[in-house]
């Protein structure tokens, strides 16, 4: 394996996992269309701090992007309130963020290397030549800086506020009546995913993305009933899914995002089957040897 | 005691309206402490909402509420607060002590996480509610009545001065809603108020000593020997004679051949 192989694992193992951690969140609070959402319409806000500042990267990109999906939650609030339905409010909203974001793309920076196809699908596999210097110090690929910083961020912020994360997500009302502010709780939460997602958006791109926020979490709910376990299974599954995904994409030599979220799918399949909890397989077998027993009785 | 004296709750002009139409008209009324009060009417008369606006879950077009005199928002503390059972996920991750260590985080504030000291005081609450054994048991496999008990261990666990409790034997069986209603006592013993949803007209004169009666506006709020009468039910109630003529059958009877009934009112 080459330093370049050992770069891209690391950062689409960082990628998914950090998805995956505060991805959870968003399963349990049966919130992943929001973060379909917000990881859509953070390109419009990559692309405004793009015409702001003239850059690509940095912090001005993050802090766009953090605010564009601000943005887009406290939009899908209020068209849900003003009497939409959510699930119409949140498809309304993103679509419509996300096609400005590529308008404006192709109107003023189709010169870059931001495109549409990089929008979508990302480009990890250009990850180990896209170094971060520091004083003239190659420190390594920009994106497992980018990436590790906003999932160490994630891990801090929810293991100093975990407990308000665990209760906001489980009984929001009776939370606002102990007097935990929610709604602050919950912007800080959705910066979290905006941040994350942005920082994964250019190793895996949109679509992708998505898929890194849903399938870790979603698999990670099936295979325990311990939220602590819950958020580390996450984290195992989407490690299992870069590596898998990896080796899919250099053994066929297809787009590596795609192997992923396809290896990220295959997981969920096996965990849905096969999960001791709640899988349909074992389900059915104890069903099956509590029926035969019964029948040996007869 | 002087506690009798004192006004534990009070709500003064309390409106409440979703999309134009009021669901809560006007409503005041002073609680004095120590008592176990019903919050009677039939569906749709806004009971939870009532909750929910005192508690600020819904915001409220005119009023405010005082606990022991302050405005809600300062003496969150002293409020303790049972949800319908089913406002929450029961698949959702955590288990039965989890959930009752809850209650103590209002006291732990930002930052702290809980202590031996909370965890020995949840026990001591789930103790309370015959719940101690489920301690480790994953939220999902409680039947109803062990999912209402644990909310009650939650609530306790926040050492609260007035309660408030919404539909607390909705679907529970009659062993669970009489070991509630001793629970309730207790609490009341103890000099707490506790303000209890409650559909089930036939128990109202056994287990509350005081009385709300709401149909959009209060009706009628006092002690139940002098407020739970024929006129003021009919009152709530309007026209529903099934309900009266069950309420009357009530008044025929002795209160213990009543004990563990299950119909539920609408």
């Amino acid at each position: 394996m080459m330093i370049e192989d050992f770069w891209v694992l690391l950062t689409a193992s960082l990628v998914a996992s950090s998805c995956g951690f505060i991805g959870s969140f968003l399963v349990l609070r049966k919130m992943a269309m929001v973060g379909d959402a917000i990881s859509h319409s953070v390109l419009l806000g990559i692309v405004l701090a793009f015409l702001l500042t003239q850059q690509l990267g940095g912090i001005a990109m993050f802090i766009g992007a953090a605010l564009m999906g601000l943005f887009t939650t406290f939009v899908i609030q209020l068209l849900h309130q003003g009497g939409a339905q959510e699930d119409a409010a949140i498809g309304v909203t993103f679509t419509g963020l996300f096609a400005l974001g590529v308008v404006l793309l192709s109107l003023y920076a189709s010169n870059v290397h931001l495109d549409t196809e990089h929008v979508l699908f990302g480009e990890i596999a250009y990850v180990p030549w896209d170094i971060l210097v520091w004083n003239g110090i190659e420190l390594g690929p920009r994106a497992v800086w980018t990436v590790g910083g906003a999932f160490l961020l994630t891990l801090v912020v929810t293991g100093l506020f975990f407990k308000e994360f665990k209760l906001c997500a489980f009984d929001p009302a009776y939370a606002l009546t102990l007097g935990i502010p929610v709604t602050l709780f919950h912007y800080v939460q959705m910066t979290l995913v905006s941040l994350t997602t942005v920082a994964a958006f250019d190793s895996v791109g949109a679509v992708l993305g998505v898929a890194m926020l849903i399938v870790p979490g979603a698999t990670a709910y099936l295979l325990t009933d311990k939220l602590e376990r819950m958020l580390l299974l996450s984290v195992v599954v989407g490690v299992l899914s870069a590596v898998l995904g990896y080796g899919f994409a250099v053994w066929l030599d297809v787009s590596i995002s795609g192997a992923m979220a396809s290896a990220a799918g295959f997981v969920f399949a096996l965990a849905f089957l096969f999960s001791p909890r709640s899988g349909i397989i074992p389900t059915a077998w104890r069903r099956r040897r509590v029926l035969s027993g019964d029948g040996a009785e007869a | 005691m002087s506690l009798d004296k004192e006004i534990a709750v009070e709500v003064h002009d309390l409106t409440v309206a979703y999309h134009r139409r009021p669901v809560l008209w006007g409503v005041d009324f002073a609680l004095p402490a120590g008592h176990l009060i019903g919050l009677i009417g039939p569906n749709g008369a806004g009971k939870s909402t009532l909750l929910k606006a005192i508690l600020n879950m819904v915001p409220a077009a005119s009023g405010w509420v005082k606990i022991y005199g302050k405005p809600y928002a300062q003496q969150k503390r002293l409020v303790g607060y049972v949800p319908q059972r089913e406002s929450v996920d029961w698949d959702f991750p955590v288990n039965v002590l989890d959930v009752v260590l809850m209650g103590r985080y209002g006291h732990l504030g930002l930052l702290r996480r809980p202590r031996r000291a909370d965890y020995e005081f949840a026990m001591a609450c789930l103790e309370q509610v015959g719940m101690a054994n489920y301690a480790r048991r994953q939220i999902s496999q409680l039947s109803g009545g062990q999912q209402q008990r644990v909310f009650l261990a939650r609530a306790l666990a926040q050492e609260a001065l007035v309660y408030f409790m919404d539909e607390p034997f909705a679907g529970v069986d009659a062993a669970t809603e009489r070991s509630i209603i001793g629970l309730l006592e207790q609490l009341k013993k103890d000099g707490k108020t506790v303000l209890v949803v409650h559909h089930d007209l036939q128990t109202v004169q056994e287990y509350f000593d005081w009385v709300l009666l709401l149909n959009m506006r209060l009706i009628a709020a006092g002690p139940t020997e002098v407020t739970f009468t024929d006129e003021n039910l009919r009152k709530t109630y309007g026209g529903r004679l099934t309900i009266l003529s069950q309420a009357a059958h009530a008044f025929s009877q002795p209160a213990d051949a009543l004990v563990g009934r299950e119909g539920r009112e609408g």
